[in-house]
């Protein structure tokens, strides 16, 4: 692959990729019309995609160190954006966040919110700088701008934890789409996804991570609009569903009155008999039914945790310059949009098409022997995703008697409301390309730190190149096998253990690094307390809150970051200000640092 | 004041606006979310209900693009912007 006449080209070569992807579904939609099993439709549009992503991985493979951790710093606005907007939704965004809606309504759109405003702070207080910096990493600027092994080191630290985090969640996603997709056990599917995963990134590092991260962006948002168009013309809803679901969501809110929802309940002995992870619609539709600081809680967290997360921050080392990288930032906000906007609109379909007795799909007040007869049913209830119970004993399906399991929402909804199995079999693959391309950013990002900053910077700087790309392939790969065995294990869900990431990357680093361009009085004394307080604050919280304790201010276990933070920022300042400044050399670094022109402090770009 | 405190001022001047603008649409307007439910919103979905879906999204990506606009307009002003790299 040519990079001039590649990077020229990238507009026609994507267009030509999506195009064959396009006729690629038709091709499967008439193989479906011919007799084509829903099994061999899954495992095709699988193993297609996988491998369209492991042949763009091979061909940027490099042995560059600016290729390897940077992509050559040539990655232009528009499909850097697409990059970040992979790299960004995850598993969770993609087949949880939708169901999340449905459930809890409200309170849950805060991450909506979260997630998208958090790339306000990444645009003004970060991303530009950090380009102008040239560094590899994150550790890498706060090792040059605070100096010293140990601040580096404590940056590798929090990286660490909250990257790990977040990957064990992905890989589990891409074994749970693999396995049912493939129809392989769990166990084996996760290595199966994780092998999928390597593919990508082990032979071109980010420069073939961002390769197939942009045609995974291409995969996934197509799976996801496809069918909310679909179901909103099918049901009559409307053509352009995000302007026009007014009456569906005022009718929800009429049928859950007439459902009796919130007065109308299950008794414990009743609820006990509802297979584990599986929930029924307790909360209102689009009523705000959370208190203002619930809601805004997690939507700061969220929001300093985007502005933390190290794998997002370095996409915006890639692009060719300080410019480049804050429009960037506007672009991967708005392909987040596409899909952010469509998931609530997905939610709305997917819950007026069960419950609404008027449309043909409705199953409240149907029978329940009907219910249980429905061929859908029956599947996603063998899935373990799906459960109705006579509790009145009235024969009758109520409201309160229906469970789901939120995954359900993303992947169940075109079953059920009649699309035809190419669509199923286009959202599998949609899944397991947000799931893939998040968990190679991830990979990528630990991975680099551990080879950049503590084999080549600390442990042995003399190292050539190569030498350090064959550690740092090295570490891709175990800490990729360290991720896929945890989650094998199955030990907590995929949005809980995402939400912790971003709390533990906030509670460590998001002061560190603002602070870093903004105050130039902040030193390493300063920067080091405010990482090892944070992040042990942080973590001590979540495990007093776990441990059955009442928390103070409102703050849960899912926004522990806040605390995390705050004690990080008052200990950043006062140990800064007791400490000397900095020296005359880093006062004058953070001043280049903060004008776009000029040479970048690190390298040569 | 050397050209570049003044360039940092300004940016600083940019920052603050901005981050104002980011405070009311992530967390002003949601002090008043119960509120806010009762009027109607664009499209005929309830305001709040609006913001979340697409009201707050949408302004984010809008002000990135106009925070960067004007920050590239801070820095030729001061003649600190880079050369070429405009893709």
């Amino acid at each position: 692959m040519i990079k001039g006449n590649f990077i020229d080209n990238l507009p026609k070569v994507y267009g030509i990729y999506t195009g064959g992807f396009l006729a690629f579904i038709i091709i499967m939609a008439i193989g479906e019309q011919m007799g084509m099993t829903a099994k061999a439709i899954g495992i095709a549009f699988v193993a297609f995609t996988v491998a369209i992503y492991a042949i763009i991985g091979y061909l940027s493979r490099t042995a560059q160190a600016d290729a390897y951790y940077v992509a050559g710093r040539q990655v232009p606005t528009v499909f850097n954006g697409m990059a970040t907007a992979a790299d960004w939704m995850s598993g969770a965004s993609f087949v949880a966040m939708a169901g999340g809606i449905y459930f809890k309504g409200y309170g849950y759109m805060a991450l909506l919110v979260g997630w998208t405003g958090g790339y306000v702070l990444v645009a003004s207080l970060l991303a530009p700088y950090l380009r102008k910096f040239g560094c590899y990493t994150v550790p890498d600027f706060i090792g040059t701008r605070y100096g010293g092994n140990l601040s580096r080191f404590l940056a590798v630290v929090v990286l660490t934890v909250a990257s790990f985090t977040y990957v064990t969640a992905q890989i589990n996603a891409t074994g749970t789409i693999a396995s049912v997709a493939l129809d392989i056990p769990f166990q084996y599917a996760v290595y199966v996804g994780l092998v999928s995963i390597l593919l990508c990134s082990m032979l071109g590092g980010m420069r073939g991570v961002t390769w197939t991260q942009v045609a995974q962006y291409i995969v996934l948002i197509i799976a996801y609009l496809l069918p909310v168009f679909w179901i909103s013309n099918k049901m009559g809803a409307g053509f352009f569903p995000h302007f026009m679901l007014a009456d569906e969501v005022a009718r929800i809110a009429d049928l859950e009155a007439q459902f009796g929802l919130g007065t109308v309940t299950n008794s414990a002995a009743d609820l006990a008999t509802v297979p584990k992870g599986l929930a029924g619609i307790t909360k209102a539709h689009s009523a705000v039914n959370a208190t203002p600081w619930a809601f805004i809680s997690l939507a700061l967290a969220m929001m300093m945790g985007t502005a933390s997360l190290p794998h997002v921050m370095m996409r915006y080392f890639t692009t060719p310059s300080v410019k480049a990288a804050r429009k960037s930032v506007g672009w991967s906000l708005f392909f987040i949009f596409l899909l952010y906007s469509s998931a609530p609109m997905l939610a709305t379909l997917s819950k007026l098409s069960l419950i609404d007795p008027n449309l043909a799909t409705g199953i409240i007040g149907k029978s329940i022997s009907e219910v249980q007869a429905i061929d859908w049913y029956q599947n996603w209830n063998q899935a373990n995703l799906m459960f109705v119970s006579d509790f009145n004993g009235n024969g009758t399906l109520e409201l309160n008697e229906f469970f789901m399991g939120g995954k359900a929402v993303v992947l169940a909804t075109p079953e059920i409301a009649g699309l035809p199995y190419v669509i199923s079999g286009l959202v599998a693959a949609g899944g397991m390309a947000a799931a893939m391309s998040t968990a190679d950013g991830l990979i990528l990002a630990i991975a680099n730190a551990l080879s950049h900053d503590l084999y080549y910077k600390i442990i042995d700087p003399k190292a050539e190149t190569a030498k350090r790309l064959v550690v740092a392939r090295v570490l891709l790969v175990v800490i990729g096998f360290a991720g896929a065995t945890i989650a094998a294990m199955e030990i907590q869900g995929i949005l809980g253990s995402v939400i912790w990431a971003f709390d533990f990357a906030m509670s460590g680093l998001f002061f560190p690094l603002v602070l870093g361009v903004w105050w130039k009085r902040a030193n390493r004394e300063g920067a080091i307390a405010g990482m090892a307080l944070g992040l042990a604050s942080g973590m001590g919280y979540l495990i007093w809150v776990r441990n059955g304790g009442s928390g103070f201010l409102g703050i849960t276990q899912l926004t522990f970051g806040i605390f995390g933070s705050a004690v990080s920022l008052v200990s950043m300042v006062v140990v800064s200000l007791i400490t000397s400044e900095p020296d005359a050399a880093t006062q004058k670094m953070v001043d280049e640092v903060r004008v776009p022109a000029g040479k970048s402090i690190l390298g040569k770009h | 004041m050397s050209k570049q405190a003044q360039h940092w001022e300004k940016t600083r001047g940019l920052l603050m606006v901005t981050l104002a603008i980011w405070f009311v649409f992530s967390i002003g307007i949601f002090l008043f979310g119960a509120e806010m439910e009762t009027v109607g919103g664009p499209f005929g979905y309830p305001l709040t209900y609006w913001f979340t879906c697409q009201g707050s999204l949408g302004i984010f990506v809008i002000l990135i693009f106009w925070f960067a606009n004007r920050q590239e307009k801070i820095d030729e002003e001061f003649g600190f912007s880079e050369k070429g790299g405009d893709d």
